[in-house]
């Protein structure tokens, strides 16, 4: 099995190593910001950054630097960066690792940023189930502001930077940048209209960053060693660094895998994640998270990077990689990952509310052997009056199982429709459908 | 009332943001840890802090899942139904926890203790099936290891099984999951 040098687990990884301020400092801790803060002009941080190739490892796949360009240069009031660490996505679980084992090299890379757009202020927005996630953030805040890491006046710099800990309540469409905004405001997380973009109209209504956990857990990295050094990891020049993939479902050893980006999917579950759980034959695999389009074992020599993923018909969303082996009924799994969207729908418009309700009425019909063949035309055009009507990505998002698995495993769908057929289950015709 | 019990940490709260209707979460969490749930004279006061209306307390109160606005069990269970934990048998965790207190999801046992839940994915989908109570997650679960966990909580209140932070690859020495 290839091994990789791991970058952002490379410290959790050295036995004994407990996460604290002493622990981080012994193995190169704070040395970026050392060398950044008031040494290195904020427009040349993001130029590296840029220069680096980093792209948001929250989902979207943004390039960082680009993102954070779009702060208006000239604006002299308050600017704020906000930590995506609202880690809700169905089968990703890295940035939980990141920050409860090393919760230093993400307050690091806050700093950093910070330092970059110019934020005095920077709220962690952390899921609120991340109990303890949350805890040790707070610790960790406490002793870099202690050791003079944060706050008033860091390192002599004459710079001054906040960082607070903000825990959500339970909420998926809190990770969507402008919801999360709006939860941090005290309200309901509904996602904003875009234009205008945080960068511009966010946090109050200031200048804004979002950034995710490992997004940001990067840039000492990045800033220590060169942007060069991080363009040559990975899959160059679309896809640069490493990325911590979280491998779930039916494989010998989910967990996360922190591998450089072009590996293909064969390599990351059947080498690092150990290959099917008792050797059955892969069926499926999600490629980055619930939102991401299902795939086939034909797509197994697919690269791990955004372009080959989305070339594939899916996305690289979050890292999260779902692994199913044969004998997964795929509509149970369709249906369970819309009943986690019909769930989680904030409700705003009304397509994805509404829609995502009829959608997992239809396919609980059909799975409990009630189904007509109409259903399945149906189910696609509830899918297509969904996607792209929506104000964020979430319509667009939930309608991936549905249409993913109606492409791949259709003759799923028509067994359950022809059970019911033989069992003489359907329900009459709707009225009005007859001509 | 909070304002009296809790002065400086509500204060604390409040230094931290430019616009005071930003403490709304963590001043809900406050009161919700006072009571196991948030009750109406609470958001009354709250809304009182921040000087907003009560309505604008109470819509985004009922928006979050984790703010319970009636009482929930001492223990309140919420166990991972979302698909990565449904691969690896959350369904027959749920029976069987169900089963072991006798009530079904959204229930709560007579006595007041348990209050069973089943919830959306809590970020644990490499350890699955799983489950967290109140503040603590529980991993890689088994029938054997719930009824440990039950009859701890039930004997002791507190339960060793619970997780700590999160590390893969596991260090030496404990047991993975083949």
């Amino acid at each position: 099995m290839p091994t990789y040098e791991p970058i952002l687990l490379k410290n959790m990884l050295q036995p004994g190593y407990t996460g604290s301020l002493a622990d981080y400092e012994r193995t190169g801790g704070y040395q970026a910001l050392r060398k950044v803060l008031g040494k290195v002009n904020p427009a040349d941080v993001t130029a590296t950054v840029m220069k680096s190739g980093l792209r948001g490892r929250g989902g979207a796949g943004f390039p960082t630097g680009v993102k954070w360009g779009f702060l208006p240069k000239d604006y002299q009031g308050p600017r704020y960066l906000c930590c995506n660490a609202d880690e809700s996505e169905p089968g990703t679980f890295k940035d939980r690792q990141l920050i409860e084992r090393d919760p230093h090299q993400l307050i690091e890379g806050i700093l950093i940023a910070c330092y970059a757009i110019g934020a005095a202020s920077s709220y962690i927005y952390i899921r609120g189930e991340f109990v303890l996630g949350a805890k040790i953030l707070e610790q960790a805040i406490g002793e870099a502001r202690a050791a003079g890491y944060v706050g008033k006046n860091i390192l002599s710099s004459g710079t001054t930077i906040d960082v607070w800990v903000h825990r959500g309540a339970g909420a998926y469409i809190c990770g969507e940048e402008t919801a999360l905004l709006e939860s941090l405001e005290g309200k309901r997380g509904l996602p904003r209209v875009k234009p205008p973009f945080p960068a511009t109209h966010g946090l109050y209504n200031k200048p804004t960053v979002v950034n995710n956990v490992e997004t940001l857990a990067n840039l000492p990295h990045i800033m220590m060693r060169g942007a060069e050094w991080f363009a040559s990891i990975g899959s160059p020049p679309k896809s640069t660094g490493t990325r911590v993939f979280c491998v779930s479902g039916h494989v010998t050893r989910p967990g996360n895998y922190e591998v450089p980006m072009g590996i293909t999917f064969r390599e990351l579950i059947y080498e690092h994640a150990g290959g099917m759980r008792g050797q059955k034959k892969l069926k499926a695999f999600i490629p980055g998270g619930a939102s991401a389009p299902f795939l086939t074992p034909d797509h197994l020599d697919v690269k791990l990077d955004f372009e080959s993923v989305a070339q594939a018909g899916s996305m690289l969303g979050s890292g999260g990689v779902t692994v199913m082996e044969e004998g997964t009924d795929m509509v149970w799994a369709a249906l369970r990952l819309m009943e986690f969207f019909y769930h989680e729908s904030c409700g705003k418009c009304s397509p994805c509310r509404e829609g995502s309700s009829w959608l997992v009425q239809t396919m609980r019909r059909i799975i409990n052997r009630r189904g007509r063949m109409a259903d399945l035309e149906t189910l696609i055009d509830l899918c297509n009056h969904i996607a792209g009507r929506t104000v964020c990505a979430f319509g667009d998002a939930e309608v991936s199982p549905i249409l993913s698995t109606l492409k791949h495993w259709r003759h799923e769908y028509v067994t359950y429709i022809h059970a019911a057929e033989a069992a003489n289950l359907i329900r009459p015709e709707p009225v009005g459908t007859k001509q | 009332m909070l304002i009296d019990t809790h002065k400086a940490e509500i204060e604390n709260i409040l230094s931290r943001y430019p616009v005071k209707r930003s403490a709304l979460l963590p001043l809900l969490y406050l009161a919700q840890r006072e009571e196991g749930y948030i009750t109406e004279s609470a958001m009354q006061e709250i809304a009182g802090i921040l000087k907003l209306t009560p309505p604008q307390v109470y819509e985004t109160a009922t928006f979050y899942t984790m703010l319970n606005l009636k009482p929930v069990g001492k223990f309140h269970i919420q166990v991972c139904k979302s698909l990565m934990c449904a691969l690896v048998g959350s369904d027959t965790l749920i029976g069987w926890i169900g089963k072991k207190l006798g009530i079904k999801p959204g229930e709560t046992t007579p006595d007041k203790l348990f209050t069973l839940s089943a919830v959306e994915c809590l970020a644990a989908c490499g350890t699955g099936p799983m489950m967290q109570i109140n503040d603590d997650y529980y991993e890689r679960l088994t029938e054997d290891k719930v009824d440990r966990i039950l009859a701890d909580l039930r004997q002791t209140g507190s339960c060793a099984l619970k997780t700590g932070p999160f590390m893969w690859p596991e260090p030496a020495g404990t047991q993975s999951q083949g």
